[in-house]
């Protein structure tokens, strides 16, 4: 057995470190750590993600073939670095006003990063299992943080009993797939699906929804969403921040990869089931946000209709979908991360508001954060000219080249009643009477946050050449022969 | 001969201990028995020449896991009488749904069969016990072919730490603590006073 090539793991590796180091400098300093260790997690983040651009985009395996690394991986894990980076930095007011801060909060967003990263680069069952646990266990603590209220321990342990629920399917499924195939490596399976020319054993059939179940569950799809409104309201407003961006892109990106890599000759045989998952997840999210009054509510349900969209790139099964799943994934970042930081700013009298009905009359008492929240918004709802449409534009491109007209025409008319609701909180803005006012200044991070969000979106609108190409280039790398 | 002699040994009373730790009334003793299943399962493992297994029953199971329980059953304030009320009540329909997993069991081990071209995408073949124990054989594949493996589970348990204290740990205003650095620097002169008391006269 030769030495595994360590410096494909590079990032991962120096990001561990990194973590363990800090989490020495957390432990030992006297006084509280929080923001030093906070500044230096984003410093480290920065860091990571320049070595991951580094590494190249060239297909590599390490480890035995169980860590891989490749143009896909490295657009998610840039995706996925940049997300921890903004959470972390949203977070740093907040703990430090609600009197929280403990130095191990940015060292679990490290620790969910690592896994994050480790389950995109997952090249065999049992790595993609490990990464998906080192990434749900440090979550479930995350959900659970602010320990004294009882929601959020409510959402950690809900988040926790069923997300164990969804790791037992996938085990299950995974090991009736390696019963049935005889390997646990994506590349030796789709040598084995190849030999067997896309009609397997019916077991690993069986196996394959099992995983695609658990998979679901961890991207928050119907019919295995129901944890996500709970969770998204219970955790801390930080935390349900990370939860809407980092994880969801890592998890979207584990399941195209394990769908288009090891199963993907068997698209046949499950891509109904993603259609069907992908048709309940836009529907339902459309329909169950229009009653929601508390913001945080609203983003879960909107999360979940944004996961049926990008859905419809993996039922594609093209090179054209996987970039357009990416393509939307890179644009859900911003607009996500943008709304939760106005989100984090709409305080009155140093209490945090959660309902929509707050946002009265924002236009007048802080038109730009108002603005940026109206780009947010329309963005999300696909209005064009905003970068959301593009995103929903190439995913329903893939979608119509694919033959899969009925999902397109169903994502139109979803987005379109989905339109109803984020337009709901633009009219609250700008048409209602002004409530009492949020309080002033906005925290500096917070408000960069936004602005910088703000102005990618907007900067995507006008140049989405560079994500075009960058995604077209990451998708690539997932169609070997094509 | 022996071999076998040991095999029902261990077998009978493993079993005997299982029943036992349903049917204890004391739930101390019940954690009691099933440490005597473990130690025989262990002896089991032997006989088939896993010694790492056994080893590792007793140091995990035994050591840490068996002691879990003993905590937990010592430690919670639960009625383990009240879990059971209703035993002999669902005696019948537990005993058939035994007998229909055994029957189950039966059937899949009597026509169990490896397919012939498994042996050749083994991931890890086991090795020949005459040139290697498998101690030794697992370290092989464990620090080599899985070493990515094993070191992430390593971080998952460090994670596992931080969360426990982080959700657990509390930081108690006005609990006197235990501080040895104090106790061990005091010395007999700090506390003790030896005075010359004149017969009679009282201090």
């Amino acid at each position: 057995m030769e030495m595994p090539n360590l410096s494909l793991a590079l990032p991962e590796l120096l990001l561990v470190l990194g973590a363990m180091a800090l989490l020495m400098l957390g432990a030992f300093r006297k006084d509280d750590a929080t923001r030093t260790v906070s500044l230096l997690s984003v410093a480290l983040l920065g860091f990571v993600a320049l070595m991951v651009w580094g590494l190249g985009g060239e297909r590599a395996t390490t480890f035995g073939g169980m860590f891989v690394i490749d143009g896909f991986a490295r657009f998610a894990k840039v995706l996925i670095l940049a997300a921890s980076a903004l959470a972390i930095t949203m977070s740093v007011g907040w703990l430090e006003r609600e009197k929280l801060s403990r130095f191990e909060y940015p060292l679990l967003m490290l620790f969910a990063t690592l896994g994050m990263m480790m389950m995109v680069s997952a090249n065999d069952f049992i790595a993609l299992y490990v990464g998906l646990e080192l990434q749900s266990l440090s979550l479930y603590v995350l959900a659970a943080y602010q320990r004294d209220s009882v929601k959020a321990t409510e959402a950690g342990l809900k988040y926790f009993v069923l997300g164990a629920l969804a790791s037992g399917m996938l085990l299950y499924g995974a090991s009736l797939i390696y019963g049935f195939a005889g390997t646990t490596g994506f590349t030796q399976l789709s040598q084995v699906f190849h030999a067997a020319h896309g009609q397997p054993h019916a077991g690993v059939i069986i196996g394959v929804v099992f995983v695609l179940a658990g998979l679901a569950f961890k991207v928050g799809a119907v019919p295995f969403h129901m944890w996500t409104p709970d969770v998204y309201e219970g955790s801390p407003t930080p935390v349900t921040a990370f939860f809407s961006a980092a994880p969801k892109i890592a998890a979207l990106a584990l399941l195209t990869r394990v769908m288009l890599g090891p199963f993907g000759e068997l698209f046949a045989q499950w891509q109904q089931i993603v259609i069907l998952i992908s048709i309940a997840s836009m529907v339902l999210g459309a329909f169950a946000a229009i009653n929601q009054t508390n913001i945080k509510r609203l983003m879960a349900y909107s999360s979940i209709g944004n996961v049926g969209y990008a859905l419809i790139g993996v039922a594609a099964g093209s090179e054209e979908g996987v970039r357009g799943l990416l393509i939307y994934l890179a644009i859900y970042l911003f607009m996500t991360v943008g709304t939760f930081a106005v989100i984090l700013s709409m305080r009155q009298k140093g209490r945090l508001l959660e309902g929509i009905d707050d946002l009265a009359g924002l236009s007048r008492s802080q038109p730009m954060m108002a603005l940026a929240l109206a780009i947010f918004m329309f963005s999300l709802a696909g209005i064009p000219p905003l970068a959301g449409f593009f995103g929903k534009f190439y995913i329903f491109l893939a979608a119509v080249n694919g033959g899969l007209f009925t999902l397109a025409v169903l994502g139109v008319l979803t987005s379109v009643v989905s339109a109803y609701y984020y337009l709901r909180i633009v009219k609250v803005m700008y048409f209602d009477d002004p409530v009492e006012s949020f309080d002033r200044p906005v925290s500096r991070a917070l408000g960069l946050i936004m602005a910088g969000s703000a102005a990618v979106v907007v900067l995507l609108t006008i140049v989405p050449a560079p994500l075009v190409a960058g995604a077209q280039e990451a998708a690539k790398s997932l169609f070997p022969t094509g | 001969m022996i071999p076998a002699i040991m095999f029902y040994v261990f077998a009978a009373l493993a079993v005997a201990g299982g029943v036992m730790v349903i049917s204890a009334r004391n739930p101390v003793h019940s954690v009691l028995f099933l440490i005597m299943v473990f130690f025989n399962a262990a002896g089991l493992f032997l006989l088939l020449g896993a010694e790492f297994l056994a080893m590792v029953l007793v140091i995990v199971y035994v050591g840490a896991v068996a002691v879990l329980f003993l905590f937990v059953v010592m430690m919670l304030d639960i009625n383990f009488l009240k879990f059971r009320e209703g035993f002999l009540q669902y005696l019948p329909i537990g005993a058939l749904v035994g007998l229909v997993l055994l029957v189950e069991l039966v059937m899949v081990f009597g026509s169990w069969a490896f397919a012939p071209e498994i042996a050749a995408g083994l991931a890890a073949p086991t090795p020949d016990a005459q040139t290697m124990n498998n101690t030794e054989a697992l370290g092989r594949v464990l620090y080599t072919q899985y070493l990515y493996l094993f070191q992430a589970a390593g971080v998952i348990l460090l994670v596992a730490m931080i969360g426990t204290i982080l959700l657990t740990l509390r930081q108690r205003p006005g609990v006197r603590k235990q501080v040895v650095a104090d106790q061990l620097a005091r010395s007999a002169k700090d506390t003790l006073e030896v005075r010359k008391i004149p017969s009679g006269g009282g201090i």
